[in-house]
């Protein structure tokens, strides 16, 4: 069964239709890419999935749970809309780390909040603080970071502050981990330790959604590739099929742009 | 000594005003940027207001209104009715200029804070309180230590009804006496105050300096 299955989804910002009947669905385990020019939908599509945008027609499900259907106009009261939230984690394009906690705060903060609402959170208080403390470590660690914890972002590089944003996306175990052109704000060789971390997760099979420009790193990393242009998507595929041998016309003059360098 | 007396009154207004208009101030920041649009509007209108009349017009209001339109002096005759009045007109006063300046500290904050919280799952008050506060807080600093320094002089408005302030104090000992130099003690409190103010305020930025 697929994780993740997104049907029709529309979506319009007043008179500006940004997307336009997206459907696609990945199986557990997966990493797709999307591709495409700026402005053809496709970090509105990560913020309809991580409902920081409400979609106007189309329906959202993953593990079989319906999470957004808008012809059955599904309750948005934030309780549910934060569980639902939590099947997805989003990593920025701008790192957004909040600037007052240090790195491993960072990574704690959600968990530690999250943990509050647990019944047995009082008796139990040191015991969930220590295994979150511990839980954040080992995730910095994972991200090569463990020298880094008690840096604030600010005293970090941006290579460096994105994967902190890897740690705390992480931290609340989503089920797909979304990533809206995580490295579009670094230079080249930051670039390539992030990737290389994102690399990483996904030979750990790590459910992820990636919207990139780097075309080499989605042909490599990615098993499908969704290519969209002005709201559609034009192609999909697998990855080095889409890359390599792309069938529309459309793909084939944006990759272009790529192979000539 | 009747000098020292009215200084104890302005601190007493100063800091009493501070600690209702802050909180005040930042519900009415709040209650601006509602989507609910006549709150929004009604708030604004009230800011309109109260910052477009003098401070001293609403103090008259505020303490001999009730008396004409009620009947009686809800701030009773005494010392403590004329303090409690001017506390309240300078609370509504400065939480009206307070909230402008809070909202442009919450606008001021990117966006992507506030949507980090929220793809965590954090709810509304988890992100106010954990997130945007303290970086709000950090942003406002400068714009409020103009704003407290101002009302540490206008404390000496209190003396138009009848508080018995510093200024006052200085002012009826300069005329019972024949002298000049209250006065200038009196301007030597102020400033002292607000130098001690202007320290705090350093230290402050300098304690919020550890995060960008």
């Amino acid at each position: 069964m697929a994780i993740l299955e997104v049907k029709n989804i529309e979506k319009h910002f007043g008179s500006t239709q940004v997307l336009k009947d997206v459907s696609f669905s990945m199986e557990e385990g997966s990493a797709l890419a999307i591709i495409g020019s700026s402005g053809s939908g496709k970090t509105t599509l990560l913020r309809c999935l991580n409902f920081l945008e409400t979609p106007n027609e189309g329906s959202i499900t993953v593990k079989g749970e319906t999470l957004y259907d808008a012809s059955r106009g599904t309750s948005q009261n934030e309780r549910e809309l934060r569980k639902k939230r939590l099947h997805f984690g989003m990593v920025f394009q701008s790192f957004n780390l909040f600037p007052q906690y240090t790195a491993l705060e960072n990574v704690m903060l959600a968990e530690q909040l999250l943990a509050k609402e647990r019944p047995d959170y009082n008796q139990n208080k040191k015991a969930i603080l220590e295994e979150i403390h511990a839980h954040g470590e080992a995730l910095l660690k994972k991200m090569g970071l463990e020298q880094r914890e008690n840096h604030y972002p600010h005293q970090l590089s941006g290579g460096q502050q994105q994967r902190v944003a890897i740690a705390r996306a992480l931290a609340l175990k989503p089920d797909i981990l979304c990533f809206d052109e995580p490295t579009s704000a670094l230079d080249p060789e930051l670039t390539g330790e992030v990737l290389k971390v994102i690399r990483g997760l996904a030979d750990q099979k790590t459910t992820m959604i990636i919207v990139t420009h780097e075309m080499a790193f989605a042909r490599d990393v990615a098993d499908e590739i969704i290519f969209m242009d002005e709201g559609y998507i034009v192609e999909q595929g697998k990855a080095r099929e889409v890359i390599e041998h792309p069938k529309e016309e459309r793909t084939k003059q944006f990759l272009s742009r790529y192979t000539q360098g | 000594m009747e000098l020292l007396r009215g200084m104890g009154t302005m601190f007493q207004i100063f800091l009493l005003t501070l600690v209702f208009s802050l909180p005040l101030g930042l519900i009415l920041a709040l209650g601006t940027m509602s989507k609910f649009k006549p709150l929004s509007c009604l708030i604004q209108v009230l800011v309109w207001i109260i910052r477009g009349t003098p401070l001293m017009l609403q103090l008259i209001i505020i303490f001999y209104g009730p008396g004409m339109w009620l009947g009686h002096n809800i701030w009773g005759g005494n010392e403590a009715g004329r303090i409690t009045a001017t506390v309240v007109a300078f609370t509504i006063n400065y939480a009206c200029y307070f909230s402008v300046i809070f909202r442009g500290g919450i606008e001021g904050i990117p966006a992507g804070q506030r949507e980090a919280g929220q793809v965590l799952g954090m709810t509304r008050s988890q992100i106010f309180f954990k997130i945007t506060l303290l970086q709000m807080v950090k942003r406002v600093v400068p714009p409020m230590s103009n704003e407290i320094i101002t009302l540490v002089k206008d404390t000496s408005l209190a003396r138009i009804i009848a508080a018995q302030e510093l200024t006052q104090r200085g002012y009826s000992f300069m005329k019972s006496a024949g002298l000049v130099w209250p006065l200038f003690y009196t301007g030597l409190f102020y400033l002292i105050f607000v130098g001690i103010l202007t320290l705090l305020f350093n230290y402050i930025e300098k304690r919020l300096d550890y995060f960008r």
